[in-house]
């Protein structure tokens, strides 16, 4: 079959080359004039506003990214309810990939999906088939608007992103899923999975690429992707990390990675083993313009001449005993 | 399930450990037997459900335990809870403290904050939790409501945070803020920030943040026993 997305990803393959992909989209929305607690997604419907989202794509498209995540990380109907919106998911998410097809042409359009915003039971209350189907609704409008991926990205929880996958190919079978993670308490998602589980985990789902996305920055990144490609060196890794954490300067969120930092990072990503490679949260075109120009003009980075920035994550083993420990106290 | 033939050393151990991992149905039961054999509501709640929620915060704490982990000891412990709860109030048990506790005005993230909750429950404390996406006039009007000595305000993005200081303010303008404690917490809270914006406290993770809401609560029992004293003179 003709998959943009999985064209893209042979050629990189058999040129021994990387793929870029783009970076934030919510922060550059709000840079845009987006006022907090409004959905981003609902710009996607909104005439007057359709034009600043373009504007988004084309600015990376510009900066050499060659996949363009839609405006569709809030588009699950359970995120949208929390603004009656829900009832406009199928439409919401077409627009999106519309959008991103005026700006991408020829280039891959990738229908993001982010998290539910729920817990599934019996932690919370969402249940698998709910979450299933909330998900497909969100993947119809995507395929509808003509995505050539599905994009499931800041997941923490494993059967979110089962339910997610299944939801997508419930909508459409035959467009193919990419899946990335966070991992940001301490080197593992907010749910306990390690990026060696994830990828194992994920890899069972047949998607066409595994990664971790989001998170605490470029340093701790790097050993995310060191060890996912480390338990699966087959699998095609995704890099897509937040441009540092943000700090507060005169009451505003900056982003502590300049376009520099993560260039210089872009190199060190792809040697550790990344193979789609981008930013997420407070990152700009420029960052992928730095990157990508990183990324071509220099030649690639031993790893073996490289050390991580920071340890890799490991689980804590106890000590002692529960009881012993709790008589200790 | 039949916890009748442990010996009383055992059950508090077996009622701490099955807490810990989250068995709902054992922890109903092992409070129930607890009761039977005479114990009082307060021995069970402190015997069992408070020292076995105190190492799943320190577990927490420590990256030994992940959010799943805690959400189903918390659940696990609040049906203990509901068993002790009639029983506390009946028996005139002293409070240990009432917390009001909410996510501010534009930020929809709970995870966190009702962990925190859920822990200041399992140390014996009243929560009245008001959700996500709370105003100022949501804080004021349950503090006016329920009357609580500390109420926490949870922000996990750095466009919300400055928003605490809008709640802060609010009880100034209301003349509440004398009477309550105020604690503040979220990932990109720090200690700077939360004395920045008028708070007394900030609650790091969920352990601390009962440590330190206990910390209060002798403060203010320490208060009302020497103004008790006073009055008797
Ligand atoms: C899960 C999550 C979500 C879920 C929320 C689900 C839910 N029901 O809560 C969803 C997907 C909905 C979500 C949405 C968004 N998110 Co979000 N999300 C997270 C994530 C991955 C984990 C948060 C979490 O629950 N952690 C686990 C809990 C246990 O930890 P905690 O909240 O810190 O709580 C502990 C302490 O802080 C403390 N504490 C917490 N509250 C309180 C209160 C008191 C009184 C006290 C004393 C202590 C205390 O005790 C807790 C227990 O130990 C973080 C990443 C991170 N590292 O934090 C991003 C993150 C918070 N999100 C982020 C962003 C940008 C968003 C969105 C804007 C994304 C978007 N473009 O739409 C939206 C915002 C929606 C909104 N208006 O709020 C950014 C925020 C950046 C910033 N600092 O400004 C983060 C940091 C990701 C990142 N690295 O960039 N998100």
């Amino acid at each position: 079959m003709n998959n943009r997305f999985l064209n893209l990803l042979a050629e990189a393959q058999a040129e021994r080359s990387h793929v870029m992909v783009d970076g934030g989209m919510g922060s550059m929305l709000m840079a845009a004039g987006l006022v907090f607690g409004d959905p981003p997604d609902q710009w996607n419907i909104l005439p007057d506003k359709q034009a600043k989202v373009r504007a988004v794509y084309r600015g990376y498209l510009d900066a050499g990214s060659q996949i363009i995540l839609t405006n569709s990380f809030g588009g699950t109907p359970f995120r949208l309810k929390m603004h009656n919106l829900d009832g406009k998911t199928f439409d919401i998410n077409k627009a999106a990939a519309e959008l991103a097809r005026l700006e991408a042409g020829e280039r891959v359009v990738a229908g993001s999906m982010g998290p539910s915003g729920e817990l599934f039971e019996p932690m919370g209350k969402l249940t698998y088939a709910h979450a299933v189907a909330g998900f497909a609704r969100q993947a119809e409008g995507l395929a509808a608007g003509g995505v050539d991926v599905f994009w499931v990205e800041t997941m923490s929880d494993l059967d979110e992103v089962r339910a997610a996958v299944e939801g997508a190919r419930q909508a459409a079978p035959n467009i193919p899923v990419v899946t990335t993670m966070t991992f940001e308490t301490r080197g593992f998602t907010m749910m306990g999975v390690s990026p060696a589980q994830a990828i194992t985990e994920l890899a069972k789902l047949n998607v066409a690429a595994i990664g971790a996305n989001c998170g605490n920055g470029p340093d701790e990144l790097e050993a995310t992707i060191f060890a996912m490609h480390r338990e699966l060196p087959e699998m095609t890794v995704v890099a897509k990390g937040n441009a540092g954490m943000p700090q507060m300067v005169d009451g505003k969120a900056v982003y502590n990675a300049t376009p520099d930092v993560m260039g210089g990072f872009a190199r060190r990503f792809r040697a550790f083993g990344a193979t789609i490679i981008g930013a997420c949260c407070g990152s700009t075109p420029d960052h992928i313009r730095l990157m990508a120009h990183q990324l071509g003009a220099f030649p690639a980075l031993d790893p073996a001449s490289l050390q991580l920035s920071v340890p890799l994550p490991e689980r804590k083993v106890l000590s002692s005993d529960r009881r012993e420990r709790r008589a200790q106290r | 399930m039949d916890f009748s033939e442990l010996p009383d050393d055992e059950l508090w151990l077996q009622m701490q450990d099955d807490l810990y991992d989250g068995m709902k149905p054992e922890v109903t039961q092992e409070t129930k037997e607890a009761l039977r054999r005479g114990y009082k509501p307060t021995d069970v709640l402190e015997k069992g459900l408070v020292a076995g929620m105190d190492i799943v915060g320190v577990d927490f704490r420590d990256g030994v335990l992940f959010v799943p982990e805690v959400l189903m000891a918390a659940n696990a412990m609040k049906s203990g809870m509901e068993i002790l709860r009639p029983l506390l109030t009946e028996t005139g048990a002293p409070r240990v403290g009432t917390v009001v506790i909410g996510t501010v005005k534009g930020d929809i993230h709970d995870i966190g904050k009702n962990l925190v909750g859920m822990m200041l429950e399992g140390a014996g404390f009243e929560v009245i939790n008001l959700g996500v996406n709370c105003d100022a006039d949501k804080f004021i009007e349950a503090i006016k409501t329920h009357k609580p000595d500390i109420i926490g305000m949870s922000a996990l993005l750095t466009t919300t945070m400055p928003y605490m200081k809008v709640i802060t303010q609010a009880l100034i303008d209301e003349r509440l803020r004398e009477d309550i404690y105020v604690m503040a917490g979220g990932a990109p809270v720090s200690e700077n920030f939360a004395m920045s914006i008028g708070a007394d406290a900030y609650g790091r993770d969920a352990a601390t943040s009962v440590e330190i809401a206990k910390a209060h609560m002798v403060v203010v029992n320490k208060q009302a026993a020497l103004d008790k004293a006073r009055l008797a003179i």
